[in-house]
């Protein structure tokens, strides 16, 4: 328990060691003050902070000593932790600093928010606490609380229990190791212990006396401190101090002094309020190093650990029977450890369950970029999770039934970025690859050793053999650590796979290029696009030595080039009988790229000219692609498909079905699945062959991407619409499609690829979002895997998770790279359950949940009808705030509220109703419209936020204030706007960045300074309607503009195209339809929306 | 003639509940992952239309012998069926798309609808049988 405190105070505040001194003391403490005590006990970690001033900080707000609290622990905990969860609202300066480090939890920091957390406390407003008097009053007593809480926990969330449980089991660890009690400091002998070892190594602490049994449990708290040791040293100190007399701890402290967090952690738990012990300083730096034992140990022990010391302790917690109010708190800041978990809650929930009325808050928008909650795990496993941006949750808390997540209506879902370009990346060479023998999980940072030999999967449960090899650590050359090694470090990781994963050698890299070469391409003139970038690039394709290249090109027949090596020139092979394709000679077609490049060089510099006059207008692409599934079947590979047209000869013609008419008016839009089922067919042949077919429609008129879009989709290949494409008409486009082929062709990739997802027993995936085909329940068959897509899973909960503090989710891509290994890349995310409604809430990730809502009502309009779709997502935003106001909020206001961490929620269910894809009443091309329907599911989160609520930066007066500095440039950071166009004023310049394109607006009355030194223009009547690029200006504020446009450019893989725009421009109006917070003709203003919600909502 | 018309429709049911039978069985084989969903949904659209043809045969000849509690039994399921192949849309490759399939529980509704209608022509085996001895004593 005690460690799991440390965690949970570390969570909340950055340095939750310094809590962990105070548990101890909590234990010795009797139950009496109970209740209050816990309070203080809260408190006594923001007492830590200011230790000497604990008291006195109390009785002044118990919030405020958290911040206290959260300064220590900056010092500490700030290096350590990225949590800022106390700081950040806290008046208390110290916590402040604290809190900017965690920055990422955003909500659980705050005291505002939580009602609920008041009203358990009795203080009806977590301010309030300030009034409770408990708080400040009772430091010593304040350190028994915390004792009583860990007990009642049990019962509680899961969440609190959770994270003390996996703390004591560490600590527990540690204990055995270390035969004296104290010895705890010993982190690496942690692993072996049990917990029951634990509990009885407690025994023996001189807690024993003063304090239960239990508390044995709390010991592990130790850790605790030693991490925090860096700030909590002055704070931990006094933490001791003041129930150090009593507390036996302390004299161990002594010994473990060294080592010792353990004694530490005792201290400060009970110490809370004791600010004295300065000896433990010095301790918590030893502390410091413990956080680095291996997580895994601290996950396994926990669960048993909890159930045991609870039930110990319960006896002394009854006197809290309030254990429910701890709960509520609880429920957001797993982090912090059990007893201090209470006080960080009620901080914590705070800030992201603060109340927020939406009619009356007009800037929700925050001042930088919106950031993922960060989940309520024990610091130590929170610092290995997976990052946010490769593995993200809808709910960072998982509720414990089915019925709890009905009833917060809101859905429940992972977002994968799987294959992400990451710049640190470890990997593994190892003979064998340790799996569970039950579930095949691969041996992640989240499992449990309960000894040297053994590990728990924490998947399945399922107590597996440690390998010997396993048992030698090749980053440390040292035997006997198994928890040390990378695999048990990393939470990403990639491993070079032995034989048993290849079903066959693995495949070279295999390219082929399908070209479009009827009289409607060629005019369009992307032909020497493609060919130019391909010469350009030749040499960066991603393969090795037999990597293979073949082209086609197509009309109303099919060509074939023979580039066998000793021919002089490429050799075209016409074959005209489309209604049975055959290859002409098999094995010439698809050559090596090193051996035959001079051959391809001049196809590939003749091809332009070759169709340049050619008459044919039809176009066969069906025969096309079944021709290069032909060719490339015996290997696998990557077909590119440039198309222009809608396919109109052979297999697969298609009949235009958009009637340009009924675009803005028809009621609901038709069309939006595939007209025939031969693309899906051949996508499935191609998947089976380990062949990825990727379209690039580069058309004018309308194409019918919904049917056209299955041979990429099921094939996990990928979509690229350039609308109006055309060599001269279109500059702007040509360039973005050059850029975006040089992506294409440079990327990494990855052949023959499956992905599994496991998620903990109990939970279960029933429906996928991306582009691949769903070979079974869990199997991903993905033939190409690409760093640009993003996938989505929906969940449910089959099994109530009741008695698990946490539950993990695993991604295991294995794929061969382009120069011929087979390797796997695991991702694992650790998630904390709980079982309460307001906890779930204080979890909710917006982003995550907007993203995953547009791809469900992408599934809704193709199955069901566009306006269902628009419904549905109306709905989750009324359903998910009634759910809030109804079950969450004990006091009713009126007003729309929501919570903090919600409140971006409506707006952004409104900007999708206003996005192309989803929009009505405008007129939107029913390409246009499957396309955004294509990118919203399989583009990762990032972007996808992007395209649904582009981010406008006023750029005209651009400052290095508060900037960021990446590699020796100065990138500004301007405010994100808010999308209206109030926000707009004609004496200034506006950048919006919509993801795949951005817009810089210029007003009327723009200052000419930015129009000299930016532009290189003498005044605004010379901006011309089309401009594509800033000057490179010798000027500071031509500088500071590109830079920034610059940055924004390098933070997505495709290269998004600049729009200079004034009012006369053309594309003003696609400036202004992203002004989403404003009344159109057709849809709502944010306002009046809102107005809507609230009316549904009180209903 | 009554005797004739409840022993054909006796062997009827009979292969339509071998046609259930094979549903669940390939169904429960996706489940388990024993085989793929392409093989699995191409062997289970091979069936969609002999089954719809079996259950309307078997309800043809309720009307034609005038047995309307049977008949009025069978016309649900009847239509239900061929409600089913009607609705697949354009660019699905049949009642059962492997594309599909793992999504929103679709595999989960079909193993039931498959079970209910085991049920149903478990029902209707013994009503046959029933009818049949009845018909054969009153000859």
């Amino acid at each position: 328990m005690s460690s799991t405190d440390f965690s949970s105070q570390n969570g909340a505040g950055g340095p939750p060691y310094a809590n962990g001194p105070s548990q101890n003391p909590v234990a010795l403490q009797p139950p009496g003050p109970g209740y209050m005590a816990h309070q203080t006990p809260y408190n006594p970690m923001q007492a830590k902070g200011p230790m000497p001033p604990g008291p006195g900080l109390y009785n002044s707000g118990p919030y405020q000593p958290i911040p206290p609290v959260s300064s220590n622990q900056a010092l500490p905990g700030q290096p350590m932790l990225k949590r800022p969860p106390m700081g950040h609202q806290h008046s208390m300066t110290p916590p402040q600093s604290a809190s900017p480090n965690p920055g990422s939890r955003i909500p659980p920091a705050h005291a505002t928010p939580p009602p609920v957390s008041a009203n358990n406390y009795q203080h009806a407003p977590a301010w309030q606490y300030g009034g409770t008097p408990p708080m400040g009053a009772p430091p010593s007593m304040g350190a028994p609380p915390p004792m009583a809480m860990p007990p009642l926990r049990p019962v509680g969330n899961h969440m609190t229990s959770s994270p003390s449980l996996a703390t004591p089991q560490a600590s527990s660890a540690e204990y055995r190791a270390t035969p004296p009690v104290f010895h705890n400091a010993m982190q690496p002998l942690g692993p072996p212990t049990s917990l029951q070892g634990y509990t009885q190594q407690a025994a023996p602490h001189s807690y024993q006396p003063g304090m239960r049994a239990p508390y044995g449990g709390p010991p592990p708290s130790v850790r605790p401190t030693p991490p925090t040791t860096g700030p909590p040293m002055g704070n931990a100190t006094p933490h001791l101090g003041p129930k150090t007399d009593g507390h036996m701890p302390t004299p161990g402290n002594g010994a473990q002094v060294p080592n010792s967090f353990d004694h530490l952690e005792m201290g400060p738990k009970m110490a809370g309020p004791l600010p004295p012990q300065q000896p433990g300083p010095p301790t918590r730096h030893v502390g410091l190093s413990y956080p680095s034992l291996p997580p895994g140990y601290q996950n396994t022990s926990a669960p048993p650990n909890a159930a045991t010391m609870q039930h110990p302790v319960q006896p002394s917690t009854q006197p809290y029977s309030h254990p429910q109010p701890y709960q509520q708190p609880s429920a957001g800041p797993a982090q912090l450890s059990p007893s201090l978990s209470g006080l960080s809650l009620q901080s914590q929930t705070p800030e992201a369950l603060r109340v927020v009325n939406l009619l009356q808050e007009r800037n929700l928008l925050p001042l930088g970029p919106v950031t993922p909650p960060t989940p309520c795990l024990p610091q130590d496993l929170q610092k290995i999770n997976c990052h946010p941006e490769v593995f993200r949750s809808t709910l960072t808390s998982i509720p414990q039934t089915q019925s709890l997540l009905n009833k917060a209506k809101l859905p429940l879902g992972l977002l994968l970025h799987p294959f992400k370009d990451l710049s640190q990346l470890p990997v593994v060479t190892s003979s064998t690859i340790v799996r569970c023998r039950s579930c095949r999980t691969y041996i992640n940072p989240f499992v449990t050793f309960l000894d040297q030999r053994r590990w728990k999967c924490n998947l399945c449960y399922r107590v597996n053999d440690v390998p010997e090899e396993f048992m030698y650590n090749p980053v440390s050359r040292s035997y006997g650590e198994p928890h040390k090694r990378p695999e048990v470090q990393n939470a990403t990781l990639e491993f070079i796979a032995p034989s048993e994963y290849m079903l066959r050698p693995p495949q070279p890299a295999v390219y082929l290029i399908v070209l479009d070469v009827s009289h409607n391409a060629v005019e369009t003139g992307y032909l020497d696009v493609v060919c130019q970038s391909l010469l350009e690039n030749i040499n960066a394709l991603p393969g090795d030595s037999r990597t293979k290249i073949g082209f086609i090109t197509f009309d109303s027949t099919i060509h074939f080039y023979n580039l066998q090596e000793g021919l002089s020139q490429p050799q075209m092979l016409i074959v005209s009988d489309i209604e049975d394709i055959f290859l002409p000679t098999p094995d010439s077609l698809l050559v090596n790229l090193n051996e035959c490049k001079e051959l391809v060089q001049d196809l590939l510099r003749s091809l332009p000219q070759m169709f340049g006059k050619t008459m044919e207008t039809q176009c066969a692409l069906g025969p096309a692609l079944q021709a290069a599934f032909k060719l490339l079947s015996a290997t696998g590979g990557r077909v590119s498909v440039f198309q222009t047209q809608l396919p109109s000869l052979g297999v697969g013609a298609l009949k235009s079905r958009e009637d340009p008419n009924q675009r803005a008016s028809a009621k609901d839009i038709q069309h939006l699945s595939p007209a025939t089922d031969f693309y899906k067919k051949l996508a499935l042949d191609c998947s089976g062959q380990q062949v990825a077919v990727d379209l690039f429609l580069l058309s004018s008129q309308y194409c019918d991407l919904a049917s056209l879009g299955c041979i990429s989709r099921y094939s996990a290949g990928s979509v690229y619409y350039y609308p109006s494409y055309h060599q001269q008409h279109n500059p702007a486009g040509v360039e973005c499609f050059q850029k975006d082929l040089k992506r294409y062709l440079t990327r990494k990739i990855g052949f023959e690829a499956v992905m599994r997802i496991r998620c903990s027993k109990g939970l279960s995936i029933h429906t996928f979002h991306g582009n691949f085909f769903v070979r079974s329940t869990d199997l991903l068959s993905l033939p190409n895997v690409n760093p640009d897509a993003g996938f989505a899973v929906q969940m449910s909960i089959e099994e109530n998770l009741v008695d698990m503090q946490s539950v993990s989710f695993q991604a295991a891509l294995l794929y061969t790279s382009s120069k011929g290994e087979r390797r796997i890349r695991v991702h694992t995310m650790c998630l904390p359950v709980v079982n309460s409604l307001s906890d779930i809430f204080a979890g909710a990730d917006v982003q995550a949940i907007t993203c995953l809502l547009a791809s469900m009502a992408v599934d809704r309009s193709v199955t069901a009808s566009l306006s269902d779709a628009r419904d549905a997502m109306t709905n989750a935003s009324i359903d998910s705030l009634t759910s809030f106001r109804t079950s969450v909020l004990t006091i009713q206001q009126p007003g729309l509220l929501a919570p903090a961490c919600l409140r971006l929620f409506p707006l952004y269910i409104l900007a999708l109703l206003k996005q192309k894809a989803f929009r009505t009443g405008t007129s939107t091309r029913l390409d246009d419209r499957v396309f955004a329907m294509c990118q919203l599911k399989y583009q990762p989160l990032a972007y996808v936020m992007l395209m649904i609520h582009p981010a406008l930066y006023r750029v005209d007066d651009l400052t290095d204030e508060g900037a960021l500095n990446v590699s020796e440039r100065t990138i500004p950071q301007p405010r994100v706007q808010q999308l209206s166009v109030e926000k707009l004023s004609r004496d200034g310049a506006f950048l919006m960045d919509a993801g795949s394109v951005i817009y810089l607006w210029i007003g009327r009355n723009c200052n000419p300074n930015f129009l000299t030194q930016v532009l290189g223009l003498p005044n605004y009547a010379a901006v011309p309607l089309n401009m594509n690029m800033l000057p490179e200006l010798d000027t500071a504020e031509s500088q500071r503009t590109r830079v920034f446009v610059g940055w924004l450019r390098e933070q997505r893989p495709f290269f998004p195209i600049l729009h200079v725009i004034r009012d006369e421009s053309p594309l003003k109006a696609s400036f202004l339809q992203n002004m989403i917070e404003d009344r159109t003709e057709s849809a709502l203003s944010y306002y009046e929306f809102l107005l809507h919600i609230q009316q549904q909502v009180s209903k | 003639m009554e005797a004739a018309v409840f022993i054909l429709s006796l062997v009827d049911c009979c292969a339509l509940i071998f046609l259930a039978v094979y549903f669940v069985i390939t169904l429960s084989d996706l489940e388990c992952d024993y085989i793929n969903a392409r093989a699995c949904c191409s062997k289970l659209n091979r069936w969609v239309v002999p089954e719809l043809v079996g259950q309307a045969l078997a309800t043809v000849l309720m009307l034609v012998s005038l047995h309307w509690f049977v008949f009025l039994l069978n016309l649900p399921v009847a239509t239900w069926n061929m409600y089913r192949v009607w609705k697949v849309p354009m660019g699905n490759m049949g009642v059962f798309d492997p594309t599909e399939i793992h999504n929103r529980g679709q595999l989960k509704s079909h193993m039931k609808e498959s079970m209910i209608k085991l049920g149903f022509h478990l029902l209707c085996f013994f009503i046959y049988l029933y009818s049949m001895i009845l018909a054969l004593i009153n000859d």
